[in-house]
């Protein structure tokens, strides 16, 4: 069973997407140019999800990957709702009390996010009224807070996420008539989603992270080269202040029950996360929840399972550590992705292939003849050559396709084989996630004359 | 790099070897000396002035001189023949698809043969013919088509085989090809030498050339040429000439009074290799590889070979430094394509070393022909410029024609497809430019078959009825900036991809216009025609029709509601324009012209009416739209539509009414179809066009109404013999000499322009008459068909050429429009056409090198078409373009 080269480019192209920042008269003025983003799904159906969007009633772009496990449940409703709470929290109070006097009122509301998304990324219609109440409460209740003082990005990245998380939480616990969200609710509560999200303003870059998924900065050196830095902790057992972090929180008696096998009571691979009520809610109320709740729930093994060792919780958090990064003009690009990537592929190695691949033939030194004794034949050789090169960079129109290229398909030598890429993309369903893991990306790519021309400022 | 390059080339020897010159020219010497950079000043005045010391500059002061001129000042801002004129392959070809454009060519190719001993200067001419492949069937019959024009001009050239080209050409690869074209005369020349030996000639004959010395612009008094402004001081002229190559754009630009000159500079690349190990003879032929797209020539035992790439690279839309030119980067992954070409052409050029990749800008413009004439705004501001890679093939003849348009008011042939006067202001976005060339630049070695339309700057001046006909299958063209429909295609029936069209054979449009045009015939059809330029000239008093019947040849004093079909002609009788001007009241007049003759038209009155505040013209095109309404039942529609009787008792032909239709007023309906079909043109104010429209074909359906395009139109006016102006007719054809003597009043009591001329005509005969051919032996699905330009045969010998064709879905022939000659069988003198020479002659028409026999017939086939006409005046005019 063999896929053909325009087979492999429609199963890797199926779900890529492409954004510019639209130009005003002619120029950008924003510090991004634009993302390219694409997922390509291991498990069925796809576990990962992302998110794009404009801050329109405050500046800024917000871009986020999302890993969920145990289901895609509560990876959805986060890439659904996450912004929403950022974007509120980010809001100065006169705004918010300009919406909430539209939503008693009954008038229009101000727009607050522009999405950006690939026909793919949906929606759920059914929970919209859910999801937005809850949010409602949320901004009464800054409202009523008026603190009064400028909103820190920071301060609000981390409220946002641990307010979205207690609200999931909280809807599962009070339940919903329509036997449908109930269901829904219950399913996002007890599945589990990690969360890396951007939010750039100007040359002000913060990333929020709460889980294992990874945000990474392509920095052009001087000589041209490529190079990575890293801008989240993975919140994982490789991480050794996490695995401190843990085992503080909980009585010393647990201390060797707490990570086992690399995983969180022996069963969770990410240390920090959303939803997983599991890990958060005690016995009881667990118990409770799930015998008041619908029969498909409480036939369910996984959710009637209560971890082993179970003495203290809450033992994961959504709280996200949040890094602030004042972007340079050498900082051409940034990789959200989730851990199928990084799994794959070295970071140095994604800097560089994003890197040559965004620069394209630009990058490629011109040929000058100078003096040299050069024939038509042997030029006309190393053009052929030279144009392969550059064929093989344009099969894709998108850089993130470029990167999922690579990373299903690179051999020992760092080029992409086609055999291998043919046989990683038809392994059937049930087999594939023993090979990779789902792999989403968004890649971010920075104006660097708006970003200088910011700096020369400050 | 480049400065290595320039030695090359160019023989410097010369200046030396002529002492003579030294003394004359010392102005030019000390300039080109750097110790002393401007030693003498510029003169405080002239009588022209030129911009521009490249081909084109050159060229013209030459001829200028030749002709009688003598006050003439060259300015040049860098050195003389260092712009694209430095860097050009030096190529002199003559196989061209435009008939002026060739005889350019061949006198160009002429004049640099005897220049070098006219002049002294060694301008590296070398006769080595030229060789142009044909890799397919198609490009062939192009090739085919070409050379029987180049042999009716009596240029050399033949069709050969692949052998014989492999006979002609050492080192060619022939097993792609199926032919080529040989045209033994064509040459090389040195073309920096070319220019400097034309500036001597120039020079010797009292024109003054001064190198570093940059026009900064042309000031303006009254709308004439007052002085030209430089970094040196001011020259006050009469004539200016903007050869500026491709800065003229923005020397156009540049004065208060702008003068628009559409071009637009691409990258051009070409290589120069060291020579052969046995060096190239230096009269080897040129080879023209069109279907690779490149050109290669031996160049000092080497070769010098570039190309035109689809791919080009427009620079300079923002307007540049000309320094630049010098900097501007070899890149040869872009040529990468064109270097492949070569290899495969000539594999065993493998070896050969590279001596350097060359970057040369040219210049090119909207329509992918040169720019010439005068401007339409700033009188005595000429130009020349834009020659699309081909400057030196016309260098010669185009300086020629220029300096013959200054010196007695007009060419002496027909330059229209030329002129700067078929742009207007709607060319002159950078943006379009831009788009545009990038589009003309590979198109110059694109397979161009008939009825091929532009793609880039489109939908640019658009009908309100445009999305309407869109969405009901419209598939349109393009004239000065104006989509028109060329036909529709039914609704499920989507065969036209463009491929497909493009054929010299039987197009796949062919039984959608038949369907038009039978509904035009039994039914009535309505097409949309508003491109029209339309003028009204209204005055207080007398002024209008006074002004009016000096500057036309018909009578204009005609009863108010009247159309009449005039010619406005130039003092040799030739058309400048053919209209229909409709009299509104007694002092205003609406006039309606061909499309592209919106800024030619008005810049002819403008400079002719008198200046006088109670005569006012107004350009109303964008007024009005114009729904042409033709075939047997346009009465009905008409008279439902507007409760009035429209029959031909109530409403004759070349009649003008203004009447409702529908709920709109105020609606100019005129009963003239410019077909010969009976039928009305609504001249409908912008605002009611939608409304007019969905009225029309609401009631039109129970009389079978449809839409239909300019391809029907083209197909009835053609079998009706109707000649148009721009195709048909031009500023040297005469009414008389197109039967058209009706619409001249001889004696309409006052004179006119062109009167002596015609009346002597009447007198003394024509030596041309436009006749229709109607071929015999032609097979439409299996025959190539005719186009426009093929050779006119009569009794074996060439008499002239044919200016329009189109298949008649009425008499199932082919049928041919052109103008025939009498050339005296000994001498080739030109003698009168009578009409017996016509009737008593065998015809055949040339067709790619293939003859079909034709019938030759004077007056269209009135019986075959059942016309309802109250007096026997008919409608013959016609000025639709195609």
């Amino acid at each position: 069973f063999y896929l053909t080269p325009p087979q492999v480019n429609s199963i890797l192209k199926a779900n890529e997407y492409s954004f510019k920042v639209p130009e005003f008269d002619g120029k950008n003025v924003s510090s991004v140019l634009g993302f390219d983003s694409n997922q390509l799904p291991a498990n069925a159906p796809i576990e990962d999800r992302r998110s794009a969007a404009t801050c329109l009633q405050t500046r800024g772009m917000l871009l986020g990957v999302f890993d969920g496990h145990a289901g895609c449940a509560c990876a959805q409703a986060v890439s659904e709702r996450l912004f929403y709470y950022i974007a509120v929290s980010l809001l100065p109070h006169e705004t918010l009390l300009e919406i909430e006097n539209a939503v008693e009122s009954g008038r229009a509301l101000l727009p607050i996010l522009q999405w950006h998304k690939h026909p793919n990324d949906y929606f759920s219609k059914e929970a919209s009224k859910l999801y937005f109440n809850s949010l409602r409460t949320y901004w009464q209740e800054l409202i009523d807070l008026n603190s009064g003082e400028t909103t820190d990005v920071k301060e609000a990245l981390i409220n946002a996420f641990k307010r979205l998380d207690n609200d999931i939480s909280l809807e599962a616990q009070v339940g919903d008539p329509n036997s449908f969200l109930n269901y829904l609710v219950l399913r996002v509560a007890f599945s589990g989603a990690t969360a890396c999200v951007a939010h750039v303003d100007g040359v002000d870059l913060h990333i929020a992270n709460t889980g294992d998924s990874r945000a990474m900065l392509g920095v052009q050196e001087e000589d041209g080269s490529w190079s990575a830095v890293t801008l989240s902790y993975d919140h994982n057992a490789q991480n050794k202040h996490e695995v401190e972090r843990v085992k503080t929180e909980h009585p010393k008696s647990e201390e060797k029950n707490l990570v086992k096998q690399d995983r969180l009571l022996g069963l969770l691979m990410p240390f920090r996360a959303f939803g997983d009520v599991k890990f958060k809610w005690s016995i009881e109320l667990q118990k409770r929840v799930i015998e008041s709740g619908p029969d498909q729930l409480n036939d369910n093994e996984y959710t009637k399972f209560i971890p082993p060792n179970y003495h203290t919780p809450p033992y994961l958090t959504a709280e996200p550590e949040v890094i602030h990064h004042k972007l340079r003009p050498q900082d051409k690009f940034l990789v959200l992705a989730t851990d199928g990537l990084w799994e794959t592929m070295h970071r140095q190695d994604v800097a560089r292939i994003v890197g040559e691949y965004l620069t394209g033939v630009h990058h490629q030194q011109p040929i000058a003849v100078g003096g040299y004794k050069v024939t038509l034949g042997q030029m006309h050789g190393l053009l052929a050559e030279r144009r392969a090169r550059i064929s093989s960079v344009f099969e894709d129109q998108n850089a993130a396709t470029h990167l999922i290229r690579h990373a299903v398909g690179n051999n020992e030598f760092g080029t992409v084989d086609h055999e291998r890429l043919s046989k990683m993309l038809s392994l059937p369903e049930e087999l594939a996630r023993m090979y990779r893991d789902d792999i989403t990306i968004i890649v971010v790519q920075f104006n660097s004359h708006v970003i200088g021309a910011c700096q020369n400022e400050e | 790099a480049a400065g290595m390059f320039l030695r090359l080339l160019s023989d410097v020897r010369w200046r030396a070897a002529n002492p003579k010159w030294r003394r004359m020219t010392c102005c030019w010497r000390s300039a080109s000396s750097t110790a002393e950079p401007h030693p003498v000043s510029l003169p405080a005045q002239a009588q022209v002035v030129i911009c521009g010391g490249g081909i084109m500059g050159t060229s013209v002061a030459y001829h200028l001189s030749k002709m009688g001129w003598k006050d003439i000042v060259l300015l040049e801002q860098g050195r003389l023949a260092a712009g694209t004129t430095r860097f050009c392959a030096g190529i002199v070809s003559t196989a061209r698809q435009v008939s002026i454009e060739l005889k350019m060519a061949d006198y160009s190719n002429k004049l640099y043969q005897q220049l070098e001993q006219e002049t002294g200067v060694n301008t590296g001419y070398v006769k080595t013919g030229s060789i142009s492949l044909a890799q397919t069937q198609d490009r062939l019959i192009s090739l085919k088509r070409i050379a029987s024009s180049l042999n009716v001009m009596g240029i050399p050239c033949e069709i050969i085989t692949p052998k014989q080209v492999a006979q002609l050409h050492p080192l060619i690869n022939i097993h792609d090809l199926v032919g080529a074209m040989y045209v033994p005369e064509d040459a090389l020349v040195s073309s920096a030498n070319v220019s400097l030996a034309l500036a001597t000639a120039a020079s010797r004959n009292g024109v003054q050339i001064h190198e570093r010395t940059s026009v900064s612009h042309v000031s303006v008094q009254k709308g004439r040429v007052a002085a030209v402004e430089t970094d040196r001081g001011e020259i006050k002229c009469q004539y200016f000439v903007n050869c500026a190559g491709q800065w003229a754009y923005e020397l156009g630009h540049s004065g208060e009074e702008p003068v628009n000159i559409p071009l637009h500079a691409c990258e051009h690349f070409y290589l120069l290799t060291h020579p052969l190990k046995e060096p190239l003879a230096s009269n080897l032929p040129t080879i023209v590889d069109p279907d690779g797209r490149i050109y290669i020539r031996n160049w000092q035992g080497g070769i010098l070979s570039g190309g035109f790439e689809k791919n080009p690279k427009p620079l300079f839309t923002e307007g540049r430094n000309q320094l630049e030119i010098h900097n501007l980067q070899e890149d040869w992954d872009h040529f990468e394509p064109l270097l492949s070409a070569l290899l495969r052409r000539m594999p065993d050029l493998e070896a050969l070393q590279i001596m350097q990749l060359v970057n040369c800008p040219e210049s090119f413009t909207p329509d992918m022909r040169c720019i010439m004439g005068e401007s339409p705004t700033v009188r005595g501001y000429f130009v020349l410029a834009g020659m699309n890679s081909a400057g030196i093939s016309y260098g010669g003849g185009a300086g020629k024609y220029l300096a013959e348009w200054m010196v007695n008011g007009y060419p002496s042939e027909n330059v229209w497809p030329l002129d700067l006067k078929r742009f207007g202001t709607l060319q002159s976005s950078r943006t379009f430019l831009r788009h545009r060339v990038m589009e003309v630049m590979p198109l110059i070695c694109d397979l161009k078959v008939p009825r091929w339309d532009f793609q880039t700057g489109r939908q640019l001046r658009t009908s309100p009825l445009y999305d309407r006909l869109d969405a009901q299958g419209a598939r349109w063209m393009e004239k000065h900036g104006f989509e028109r429909v060329k036909y529709f295609v039914p609704p499920g029936k989507d065969l036209l991809d463009l491929g497909q069209s493009k054929t010299f054979y039987k197009p796949d449009w062919f039984d959608i216009v038949g369907s038009e045009v039978k509904c035009c015939k039994e039914a009535v059809c309505v097409i949309d025609m508003s491109s029209f330029t339309k003028f009204e000239i209204s005055s207080t008093g007398d002024q209008a029709l006074e002004s009016l019947q000096y500057l036309f040849s018909n009578d204009l004093d005609v009863p108010v509601g009247h159309v009449v079909h005039t010619g406005m002609l130039n003092e040799n009788g030739g058309y400048e324009n053919d209209c229909s001007i409709a009299r509104l009241s007694k002092r205003s007049f609406f006039m309606i012209s061909p499309t592209d003759q919106q800024v030619h038209c008005w810049a002819w009155l403008k400079n002719r009416l008198p200046d006088d505040s109670n005569l006012t013209m107004e350009d109303v095109t964008w007024k009005y739209t114009a729904l042409n309404l033709i075939g047997p039942r346009a009465v009905d529609v008409l008279s439902e539509l507007s409760y009035a009787p429209v029959t031909p008792e109530h409403f004759p032909s070349l009649f003008c009414k203004e009447m409702s239709v529908g709920y709109a007023n105020g609606i100019r309906v005129m009963s003239i179809t410019h077909t010969g079909e009976p039928g009305f043109m609504l001249y409908i104010p912008i605002e009611y066009a939608l409304h007019v429209y969905n009225e029309v074909m609401n009631m039109g359906q129970k009389y079978g109404i449809r839409n239909a395009g300019y391809y029907a139109l083209r197909s009835l006016r053609i079998e009706k013999f109707f000649a148009f102006w721009g195709q048909d007719l031009d500023a040297f054809t005469t009414p008389m000499e197109c039967g058209r003597e009706f619409q001249v009043k001889l004696e309409k009591g006052m004179q006119f322009v062109g009167q002596e001329a015609l009346l002597e005509q009447k007198q003394n005969g024509v030596y041309k008459r436009f006749t229709m051919f109607i071929l015999e032996d032609h097979d439409t699905d299996m025959d190539l068909w005719p186009w426009w330009g093929e050779p006119i045969f009569r009794n074996g010998r060439y008499v002239g050429k044919t200016t329009s064709s189109a298949y008649s879905y009425t008499l199932e022939r082919h049928v041919c429009l052109g103008f025939v000659q009498h050339f005296d069988e000994k001498t080739g003198e030109e003698l009168v056409v009578t009409t017996d020479f016509i009737n008593q002659g065998e015809y055949e028409i040339d067709i790619a090198g293939q003859r079909f026999q034709a019938k030759a017939k004077l007056y269209p086939f009135s019986s075959l078409f059942a016309q309802r006409r109250r007096k026997d005046e008919v409608e013959l005019s016609g000025y639709q373009r195609e």
